[in-house]
């Protein structure tokens, strides 16, 4: 701290520094309270799609109990050999008061759709009701991946940005402060110093004068004793004209 | 590679089943992007496998059984990492219990905590 030269222009840049460090602090803060009301929002929203999510999916695992009555046992068929994913996910950017976030989104690649000749014997229909409702289900649970990938991106943008506001409010902001206090202590003592040295060269001239004066006068008496002490009328002759 | 990533799947027979006609499914000669978990499945497979899928650049999604997951905890517990997303999905057999998920667990503690 004590390491800055206590100048004036040290005081001008430190001034300028608290003032920008003091508008990044609430800069900061308005930022976390955006991302504190978004990440609310999607704790909210992952909260409801995951109690709904239960309900989907069992209402998927029993259409495919029913696929099984249909058409009997084609799970082995249906993990066989090799395949290409139909669907894929896309990634995609939102943006959160410059955080940025992933966001999922479904498609399709548009690949045949394997094993269809599954259930040909029976239960076809049943098994493509499977296929229906699972991918409904698919749908939402890349919906709520995406809002836990942004769950998780902004609980860190969240720390971080709070680390920071607190760095500022009680590191940064106290430290300039401090060297400005310093500063002024410090212009203060040099200006005490140069007020005592002058009061004391002033002191010093008063007193040299008061001797010169003193001197003089003493001089300017001697003077006068002495033409009042040189000068006598009686000396004089007469003056006749 | 293709554009877009792909939905890896852990979980018991039903459930890979299901989402294997989906569409999900995608197996080439040296890579598979889902487990079928059975009763005689040992553990290590399905850590070493769930390992794998978060190593993964083509894997977006990985989508777990919760009663596979919750045998995953000490793994999930310390997974911090954005993609790919690991999501915990009911099973057949096991109701879907928010109490056990780790992201639900935040939410709770956030919205409890916050609300």
């Amino acid at each position: 701290m004590s390491e800055v030269p206590p100048t004036r222009m040290n005081q001008q840049v430190f001034k300028a520094k608290k003032k920008a460090a003091e508008s990044g602090h609430r800069l900061l803060k308005k930022k976390a309270d955006a991302l504190k009301v978004k990440f609310r929002d999607y704790a909210k929203a992952i909260a409801e799609t995951k109690s709904s999510m239960a309900a989907d999916s069992s209402s998927a695992f029993f259409s495919l109990t029913q696929a099984e009555y249909a058409a009997g046992n084609f799970k082995q068929k249906v993990s066989e050999g090799s395949m290409t994913a139909r669907v894929r996910v896309g990634a995609g950017i939102d943006n959160v008061a410059g955080v940025k976030l992933p966001v999922f989104s479904y498609f399709e690649t548009g690949a045949a759709t394997d094993n269809a000749s599954l259930g040909l014997v029976g239960g076809g229909k049943k098994i493509q009701m499977v296929r229906e409702k699972y991918t409904v289900l698919l749908q939402n649970l890349i919906k709520l991946a995406s809002l836990q990938t942004s769950f998780v991106t902004l609980d860190e943008a969240m720390k971080v940005t709070n680390r920071r506001v607190n760095a500022l409010e009680n590191v940064t902001i106290p430290k300039i402060q401090g060297v400005l206090d310093y500063i002024d202590r410090e212009l203060d003592e040099l200006e005490r110093e140069d007020f005592t040295r002058l009061k004391l060269v002033q002191g010093k001239k008063e007193v040299q004068e008061e001797q010169q004066r003193k001197m003089m006068k003493e001089a300017e008496g001697h003077n006068d004793e002495d033409i009042m002490g040189t000068f006598d009328a009686g000396d004089d002759e007469d003056v006749v004209f | 590679m293709e554009a877009g990533k792909l939905v890896a799947v852990i979980g018991d027979e039903d459930t890979v089943t299901g989402f294997l006609l989906a569409g999900v499914g995608h197996r080439t000669a040296d890579s598979c992007n889902f487990l079928t978990v059975k009763q005689d499945t040992k553990p290590d497979v399905v850590e070493s496998t769930l390992k794998a899928f978060t190593q993964r650049d083509d894997i977006g999604i990985i989508l777990i059984n919760q009663h596979v997951a919750n045998n995953m905890r000490h793994i999930l517990k310390d997974y911090n990492q954005t993609i790919p997303t690991i999501l915990e999905i009911p099973s057949k057999e096991h109701p879907y219990d928010p109490e056990q998920d780790f992201i639900m667990q935040r939410v709770n503690m956030f919205l409890g905590g916050g609300a």
